[in-house]
């Protein structure tokens, strides 16, 4: 089966392409990238006045599955994943039982293929059961095609447990992903400590508490040679501590989300738990820094923390309120968002959602050379929709962004050569 | 005049001629409370529920008092700890109330921002009695209301604030409220426990409570809850070094103004923030805060009962 | 809204009045003795003052003059929602005394049982008369005035308007007929 793309308008940042040509996918893989290419006997998707991308890649994800099948499953999640335009996900390991082993990794990866619409890579924990005191068997568990650990939801607290997993994980080439607050400075803060927090009587989260564990794990990263990959950076000095140890040459990812680059704290008012997330919405001061990392190539890529809850989870009071947000169908249009506001070009937002972020976990995929994986986004940059929450494909409908008026959307997401989406 | 307020949450929504309209009608209600006979058929028919999930004695006496002295039917509800912790959320439990209709729901909550959380559930008006760190708008109220009774004004008065500002929802319902008719207010307190940017709110934030008592007209000390642990750290080496810093005394109390009044929220805790000898003064108006609290709470719910409709008058 | 009014008492028609409903209530009761005034606010306790002043006048000697407010004892909060509320100012006890209710003008009878309610609340007079400037008619409840300075017979719709100077002198009564809105 082949499938031949006329007439679009490719990025491919990594191969810096940028112009009309004619992508042919076959067996799955990109065959040929020309002009005016022959479609043969190959289904031909017409892509005039679209933008033609690798297919987006989310590395920070939760499917829920197994065991919150309520919240999201694979099925859902995925499906969710390829309306907002993503071929591949990487998905988060605080599930029940937690992926710290095979057998679930195994799980989640065999129900995927047989379920899934895209692409999805677990990542495995950090530390059997998240509890940050052994860690889980890291060589097997790469074997399997695990490209990272996280503790996601918890950091790691021990700062010897922390060293340890850098300097196992590093022969193996996996990142250790940092979820980074210092829970102590946390205490039992509920949002952003700030004025919002002062006027609205909620227990206030320091942007210090952030700061303090991201330094904490780049003086490990710097100090053991294994690669860190902070997730979720949402703080003034975050990004500065990662610009600097950049500089440094210190072996250091770090991923931001749309939620952070688009809101402040400000969305809290009126105790709006969708607006509850962890890390909180920030400071505009804080929403600055993370769009001038974007710009500045100091945040190497754009992650959604796609956080399912359901309805009953938000729907109580804001102290009580699950943390976290949907985000994968919506990620696209904010993210073309900073194109149109002049924070970034059009080619480094593609960046930051393709080879971006394929780069820092170290996925396949990401460009379109001959070769590379068939998964490709066709984007409608002038697409214009309102979120309508309802209508959502995540099990999940708990997003701030409903009623926003978004511009862009993906209009076709292949993957492997398959159209999995249209709209 | 129109009262277009269907639900008090707060004072942060007042217009200060909001204020003006619930101190003046307080001031109707007033007179009631020293009859032989103290009820007046205002609100007969009515029912009010007062659904208290954390713990209070005054605040709920007063606004039983009050609705009562109104001829409303008041039913007390009384609950710690949150609902969930029951098994049931905090919105099948306020349905559960309104499935007996009730026409007011006055609500104390531990969770700031719950009374909102309900009132956008609801048909039935909500009075927020306290909610979290977040606002007690009766409070802020019958303060005003006492203040203004003292001292012939609200305008241009300076008020000094001393305690933890961090967790009072009293302290955040003055600020708004006093800010709204033209008072100065001064804040002190420890630095464990003054939220960020407080300032903004509209006050003068000072380093020693000398400093804020200094000239004021009116000195208000806050409750230091003796049982309040911190996740976040500890807020305080010691009550015997509170006191020292930050309780009122007799000595302290000559910085403020000659007439200066000297007020509390209640419940006390002597010898902590404030000495017996201040407590037992003849500056302190705090018994007159709990008289009047009763009126102000009157006028809470008597404006709110009418609230929907618009005035024709 | 379109409105037609006619003046049916001017400031001299009303000083009339009212000299004749204080001589009236003076031959009734015999005197002063045990003799109180109470103005239902806002308009009557204007007029009880009046009055007040014409007694002192005749006889010699002051009256107890009081107001009272009764916004608190309205019947109809639901549909004309919150009202402000005016303070009684009773500062005597009205414990078997005769007590002259003062309003401006009697219509549906609703405002004279309400401010009946709340003297009754602060103690036991041992009887009530009532005074009104105008008897509109249209009563809802059996309640008749003792003492009318004017009977005005009005269609339910139209309005009448006692209107006060800054000394709270009333000065004139108008009739007002009104499309497009209903009765006070």
């Amino acid at each position: 089966m082949k499938l031949l793309i006329k007439n679009g308008r490719v990025i491919d940042p990594r191969n810096q392409i940028d112009g009309q040509l004619d992508i042919q996918i076959e067996k799955g893989t990109v065959s040929q990238v020309g002009s005016d290419l022959e479609a043969g006997d190959a289904e031909v998707f017409d892509a005039a006045g679209k933008l033609v991308t690798p297919g987006l890649i989310d590395v920070h994800v939760h499917l829920r599955d197994p065991g919150l099948e309520y919240k999201e499953d694979i099925a859902s999640g995925t499906l969710s994943a390829v309306a907002g335009g993503f071929t591949a996900v990487a998905c988060m390991p605080n599930t029940q039982p937690v992926n710290d082993n095979l057998a679930v990794t195994r799980y989640i990866q065999e129900k995927a293929k047989e379920v899934g619409h895209c692409r999805v890579y677990p990542i495995a924990a950090i530390t059997r059961g998240l509890k940050g005191e052994s860690l889980t068997e890291m060589g097997e568990l790469t074997e399997a095609g695990v490209p990272g650990f996280s503790d996601d939801g918890r950091p790691v607290e021990s700062g010897a447990v922390m060293r340890r997993a850098l300097e196992y994980s590093r022969p193996f080439g996996a990142a250790v992903i940092s979820h980074a607050e210092e829970l102590s400075l946390v205490g039992d803060g509920v949002m952003n400590e700030g004025f919002v927090a002062t006027e609205l009587g909620l227990k206030g989260i320091p942007w210090a508490a952030e700061d303090a564990m991201i330094a904490r794990d780049v003086m490990l990263a710097e100090l053991t040679g294994g690669h860190l990959h902070v997730a979720h950076i949402s703080t003034r000095g975050g990004v500065e501590i990662v610009r600097q140890a950049k500089k440094r040459g210190v072996k250091v990812t770090c991923e931001a989300t749309p939620h952070h680059f688009v809101l402040t704290d400000e969305a809290v008012r009126g105790y709006n738990t969708n607006a509850k997330m962890n890390p909180p919405l920030r400071s505009e001061q804080d929403r600055q820094a993370v769009r001038d990392g974007l710009a500045d190539g100091t945040i190497d890529c754009i992650a959604t923390d796609h956080a399912p809850h359901h309805f009953d989870e938000k729907n109580v009071e804001f102290n009580l309120a699950m943390n976290g947000i949907v985000g994968l169908e919506t990620a696209l249009p904010l993210t073309l968002r900073l194109v149109e506001e002049g924070v970034i070009s059009l080619q480094r937002a593609v960046e930051l959602l393709t080879c971006g972020p394929a780069s820092a976990l170290g996925l396949p995929g990401g460009h379109l050379a001959t070769g590379a994986p068939g998964d490709v986004t066709i984007i409608d940059p002038d697409l214009e929709w309102t979120v309508e929450l309802e209508k959502l494909k995540s099990k999940s409908k708990n997003s701030p962004f409903g009623g926003w008026n978004m511009r862009g959307a993906a209009v076709a997401t292949i993957v492997g050569g398959r159209i999995v989406h249209t709209r | 005049m129109a009262f277009g307020h269907k639900h008090i949450l707060g004072i942060e929504p007042l217009s200060r001629e909001d204020i003006f309209t619930i101190l003046d009608t307080a001031e109707g209600f007033k007179e009631i409370n020293s009859r032989d006979i103290k009820k007046v058929p205002t609100l007969r028919g009515r029912t009010i529920i007062n659904a208290f999930f954390e713990n209070s004695t005054r605040t709920r006496l007063s606004f039983e008092i009050a609705g009562k002295r109104l001829s409303a039917d008041t039913v007390n509800i009384s609950s710690s700890g949150s609902s969930v912790a029951k098994g049931e959320t905090l919105e099948d439990t306020a349905r559960n109330i309104e499935a007996m209709r009730p026409d007011i729901i006055v609500m104390r909550h531990g969770a700031s921002g719950a009374p909102h959380y309900l009132a956008e559930r609801l048909d039935c008006s909500v009075v927020n009695a306290g909610d979290g760190a977040h606002e007690h708008p009766s409070q802020a109220l019958l303060d005003l209301f006492t203040m203004r009774e003292k001292k012939g004004r609200l305008e241009g008065l300076e008020v000094a604030i001393v305690g933890d500002i961090s967790h009072s929802r009293v302290a955040r319902s003055n600020l708004y409220a006093l800010n709204r008719v033209g008072a100065n207010v001064r804040l002190a307190g420890p630095g464990t426990m003054l939220p960020p940017e407080v300032d903004r709110l509209g006050a003068r934030v000072c380093n020693r409570i000398e400093e804020a008592i200094e000239g004021a007209d009116v000195v208000m000390m806050l409750r230091i809850q003796l049982e309040r642990q911190a996740k976040g750290g500890p807020l305080l080496p010691s009550l015997r070094e509170y006191s020292r810093f930050y309780g009122l005394n007799p000595d302290k109390l000559t910085l403020a103004k000659p007439d200066a009044i000297v007020m509390h929220p209640g419940p006390m805790n002597r010898g902590v923030e404030i000495s017996s000898s201040v407590a037992d003064g003849s500056r302190n108006v705090i018994l007159d805060q709990v008289e009047n609290g009763v009126a102000v709470r009157m006028a809470l719910l008597y404006l709110v009962a009418g609230g929907e409709s618009e005035d024709k008058d | 809204m379109s409105e037609q009014n006619t003046v049916i008492l001017n400031s001299s028609g009303i000083e009339r009045a009212l000299t004749r409903i204080a001589h009236e209530i003076l031959e009734r009761n015999k005197g002063i003795d045990d003799l109180v005034l109470v103005g239902i606010r806002t308009g009557g306790d204007h007029l009880a003052a009046e009055l007040a002043r014409r007694i002192e006048t005749i006889e010699g000697q002051g009256i107890e003059l009081g107001a009272v407010d009764i916004t608190m004892y309205r019947d109809d909060l639901g549909s004309r929602g919150s009202l402000p509320v005016g303070k009684t100012d009773i500062l005597f006890s009205i414990d078997e005394k005769k007590v002259v209710l003062v309003d401006d003008v009697l219509f549906t009878g609703r405002t004279i049982r309400a401010a009946m309610d709340a003297l009754m609340d602060l103690g036991r007079p041992r009887s009530i008369q009532l005074a009104v400037l105008i008897d509109r008619g249209h009563r809802e409840l059996p309640i008749r005035p003792d003492y009318v300075g004017r009977n005005v017979p009005t269609a339910r719709e139209e309005d009448i308007e006692v209107r006060f100077d800054q000394d709270n002198r009333a000065v004139e009564v108008r009739l007002i007929k009104q499309q497009g809105r209903g009765g006070n």
